[in-house]
């Protein structure tokens, strides 16, 4: 089969504590450490599971600026065998629609059986694998959490539902499916990996290459616009404890134990 | 303002939770509308859901046939755009089998999508303006949606207080001839069957006392710690989403919307952010207790207390201060 896979270039929820800048206009980008989105590398590990079994290839895609090769080439260093790297300045500010238009286009560029997501990104809604599939009016299923060849262009389906329940289907190829988190274990990365892929050619593709017209994409062309960002407030909030850390410990105890926290 | 539809989620006779969420979000965007409500499934059923969805809406669309006893998107999907006028808007619950359809269905109708709202605040003209959560939750943003040429809205389930009046006495049309004249859409996608997440070996939706871990607690060696803390306390382990995803416990600990509801009366939170997954599953407003190493994390929010510590530290000195204190 030949695979594509849509990654994105995230700020490290794990690494990082996101702030508000100060005028609201962003999340304070200084000193982030930036990584591929976490359900993005469940699906590039699923795709290359998929081609060791089968055959093909893995190709990885993803849409940002200069700093996104890097998350290609990570995902190289995993197995995937090519990357694509999709950048032009008319693609900023572009809404989910936006996105999907772009790699349609790069999907009708090649001869794929079957496109990857990630269920969603921390800083988005899970939104572009649906719209890229209703564009090139191929199936499409989210939250998939497991895959198996069933005959000739059939694929069995595991969708992660509520209650951690599994609804299974087939589905037929070629299809976009988006990959939730826990479908397999990723392997690890290590600095070799990278460095063994470090030369390794990554094409660039613009709308030019690409053949869509520049207000298709962008803030142009978006109909959903971020204004600004700021903190909720969700609650009254925790009563934080303060002291030291023994007198915490017996403060929580007694919390605790009135509550009837321990038994 | 375009007329406003809220396709109807049920499950054996009965309207989901959500459904009521739909109709208070469709007043909020427009107090003057009718709210259609869309019923789709095969007969049986059928009837029950439209009756009670006619308590609360102005209007029952309802779709029938076999083919949609189990609701599969790729079935409902050509349906709903031969169903919908132009410029519609419609709403649905952000949940597994919204974000199945919607995000596919907006690009069908030409129209906005606007995911996962979790509220809105009011109209300049045509363009919406709501609210979005990113990063977890640590983070919201004001988002502006133009509706001039329809727009799909998912819902964030439990983000909007549901109106509970059954104060309507809504026409039930049968829209069934209407959307099957070109007959049953080709299915790409084919249902085969639903399996129940195993049970485990403790059935943590009964526990009292809950000791729950997240992400903080790094490596799974270290759970051994919160397996003596529950222990000295008298309390079940339960944990989040990402300790179920790295096969660390079995799915059947795992608290939230993709796992266990559960109610207990404490809840001890360990190394958890607090997303609105994680949380969903918390119900019957428990005595929440919060540990974590960043203070600014959405768990300390919603918790009673909070303790801003590394729980690698804080928690094996808090287990030896409650087994000195149980002698």
């Amino acid at each position: 089969m030949e695979i594509l896979v849509c990654v994105k270039r995230v700020p490290d929820t794990s690494e990082n504590e996101i702030t508000v800048n100060r005028d609201g206009t962003d999340i304070e980008r200084e000193d982030l450490v930036y990584s591929v989105n976490e359900w993005d590398n469940y699906a590039v590990e699923e795709a290359i599971r998929l081609r060791d079994t089968g055959g093909g290839s893995v190709t990885v895609v993803s849409l940002g600026p200069e700093e996104t090769e890097e998350v290609i080439r990570r995902e190289m260093a995993m197995g995937a065998d090519k990357g694509i790297h999709l950048m032009d300045p008319v693609f900023e500010g572009s809404d989910g629609r936006g996105v999907a238009a772009a790699l349609k286009a790069e999907v009708e560029k090649g001869n794929y059986d079957l496109v990857l997501t990630g269920a969603q990104a921390d800083d988005g809604a899970g939104q572009v694998g649906g719209m890229l599939a209703a564009m090139l009016q191929w199936p499409f299923a989210a939250l998939v959490n497991h895959i198996e060849m069933s005959g000739d262009g059939i694929l069995k389906i595991g969708r992660e539902i509520a209650g951690g329940n599994q609804e299974f289907s087939e589905i037929r190829l070629p299809c976009v499916l988006s990959i939730q988190t826990g479908i397999n274990e990723p392997r690890y990365v290590g600095i070799r990996g990278i460095r063994k892929v470090a030369s390794l050619e990554i094409p660039v593709h613009g709308t030019a290459e690409l053949g869509i017209p520049p207000e298709a994409v962008g803030e142009v062309g978006a109909k959903v616009k971020r204004i600004d960002y700021f903190v909720p407030q969700l609650g009254d909030g925790a009563e934080i404890l303060e002291g030291s850390q023994e007198e915490i410990i017996d403060k929580l105890i007694e919390l605790l134990k009135s509550k009837g926290g321990i038994k | 303002m375009a007329q406003i539809f809220a396709y109807i989620l049920h499950k054996d006779g009965v309207l989901d939770d959500t459904a009521l969420e739909l109709r208070a979000a469709g007043a909020t965007l427009d107090p003057e509308a009718a709210v259609t409500a869309v019923v789709t499934g095969s007969a049986g059923d059928l009837e029950k859901v439209c009756k009670e969805a006619a308590r609360s809406f102005d209007t029952v669309w309802k779709v029938e046939n076999d083919a949609l006893a189990y609701p599969n998107a790729e079935v409902i999907r050509p349906l709903m755009k031969r169903l919908l006028p132009k410029n519609s808007l419609v709403l649905l619950p952000h949940e597994h089998f919204g974000m199945d359809l919607a995000p596919g269905l907006s690009v069908a109708l030409e129209a906005a999508y606007l995911p996962d709202s979790v509220a809105f605040e009011g109209m300049e003209g045509d363009v919406l303006k709501a609210v979005r959560e990113e990063y977890s939750g640590m983070v919201r943003t004001h988002v502006r949606c133009n509706l001039s040429t329809g727009a799909v809205i998912t819902l964030r389930p439990g983000a909007f207080a549901p109106d509970e009046r059954k104060d309507k006495t809504g026409e039930i049309m049968d829209k069934t001839p209407e959307v099957f004249q070109e007959g049953l859409p080709e299915v790409p996608r084919r249902y085969l069957e639903m399996v129940e997440a195993e049970a485990g070996d403790v059935d943590i939706t009964k526990s009292e006392v809950l000791v729950s871990v997240g992400r903080g607690i790094e490596e799974q060696d270290n759970l051994e710690m919160i397996q003596e803390l529950a222990k000295a306390m008298g309390a079940d382990v339960s944990c989040s989403r990402p300790i179920v995803d790295a096969k660390w416990m079995e799915k059947s600990r795992q608290v939230g919307t993709s796992g266990k509801t559960v109610k207990p009366k404490v809840y001890l939170a360990l190394g958890i952010s607090g997303s609105f997954q994680h949380l969903g599953g918390i119900k019957g407003s428990p005595f929440m207790v919060a540990v974590n190493k960043n203070p600014k994390a959405p768990i300390f929010q919603v918790a009673d207390v909070g303790v801003v510590a590394d729980i690698l530290d804080f928690v094996p000195n808090l287990t030896e201060k409650i087994a000195e204190s149980a002698k």
